[in-house]
């Protein structure tokens, strides 16, 4: 148990920092929304080395961590819309065994955008904004894609070690 | 990486470009009458022709403001008081159906058709 709080704490600073890294350097593509989702390397990695249950504490723990940190309220509402549908499209994806990780991946960035975008329509109340739905869904593949070959070469290394360290 | 994997990214490639092109198609054609509508918290707020330069101050229910720059026909937030400053990075927009948001502010800015009497975008 005291492990496993020391791992939870570990992979929680790993999704922080990450986080921190990708508000330093944030492509600017002229279209919000737009981003690599480096934290949720660590998000994938947890949902296959730990679990469902840590995946989620970790994801919120992370989202509310920038909410405060780096952003505001409206960008952590932003954040939750996108890392709650993005965590419920991974499990999803994982549970019915037809991709591997990286097509969990690029799942996961598809359906955060379409979050985000949800959340923006339903804030200003304007549904013209799908309009920018096709550009999201080609970046959060590109970018779950990316993320997807990075995750599953991590879980490779350390699906062994974590598990022996966790019984 | 599975074959599945491939496929579904291939899928979601080809669907994103086809909705893309799809919709620039369509969407893209402005007539001389285009304004950019601004809208504060789903009601219209006021409209500005694109081929008119002008500079507009907009006050946010909130306290909050945002200047809307018209120029060379491409409408483009230049300042905002909100803190993510992600209207002010947005690229500038001049086709029809492209928008300028700014969240913490409630305001959208969309590039609309004169003479269209139906507000279809708005949902209440």
């Amino acid at each position: 148990m005291a492990k496993k709080t020391a791992y939870m704490g570990m992979l929680t600073a790993l999704a922080f920092v990450l986080s921190y890294i990708e508000f330093l350097i944030p492509i600017n593509l002229g279209i919000p929304g737009v981003k690599l989702g480096l934290a949720n390397l660590v998000t994938i990695v947890a949902l296959y080395t730990m679990g469902v249950k840590e995946a989620c504490t970790l994801s919120l723990v992370r989202i509310v961590l920038n909410g405060f940190t780096f952003g505001n309220p409206a960008a952590m509402l932003y954040s939750l819309a996108g890392g709650i549908l993005s965590l419920l499209a991974m499990i999803g994806a994982r549970r019915i065994k037809l991709f591997s990780v990286t097509g969990v991946s690029v799942l996961g960035g598809v359906f955060h955008n379409l979050g985000q975008i949800m959340a923006a329509v339903l804030v200003v109340e304007n549904a013209r904004l799908l309009y920018y739905f096709p550009v999201l869904v080609l970046s959060g593949t590109l970018a779950g894609t990316v993320i997807g070959i990075l995750a599953a070469l991590i879980i490779k290394r350390l699906d062994k070690l974590i598990r022996e360290q966790n019984q | 990486m599975k074959k599945n994997d491939v496929i579904l990214i291939v899928v979601l490639l080809a669907a994103a470009l086809a909705v893309y092109g799809f919709i620039s198609l369509f969407s893209a054609k402005n007539t001389k009458e285009a304004q950019a509508v601004v809208y504060l918290d789903g009601e219209v707020q006021g409209s500005y022709p694109l081929d008119h330069d002008t500079s507009v101050t907009i006050q946010a229910e909130s306290g909050g403001y945002n200047i809307l720059e018209i120029r060379d026909g491409k409408a483009d937030i230049t300042e905002a008081s909100c803190p993510d400053k992600i209207c002010v990075n947005h690229r500038p927009v001049q086709n029809r159906g492209e928008s300028l948001v700014c969240l913490p502010n409630k305001i959208v800015v969309e590039i609309e058709n004169g003479g269209e009497t139906e507000i279809d975008g708005s949902t209440k």
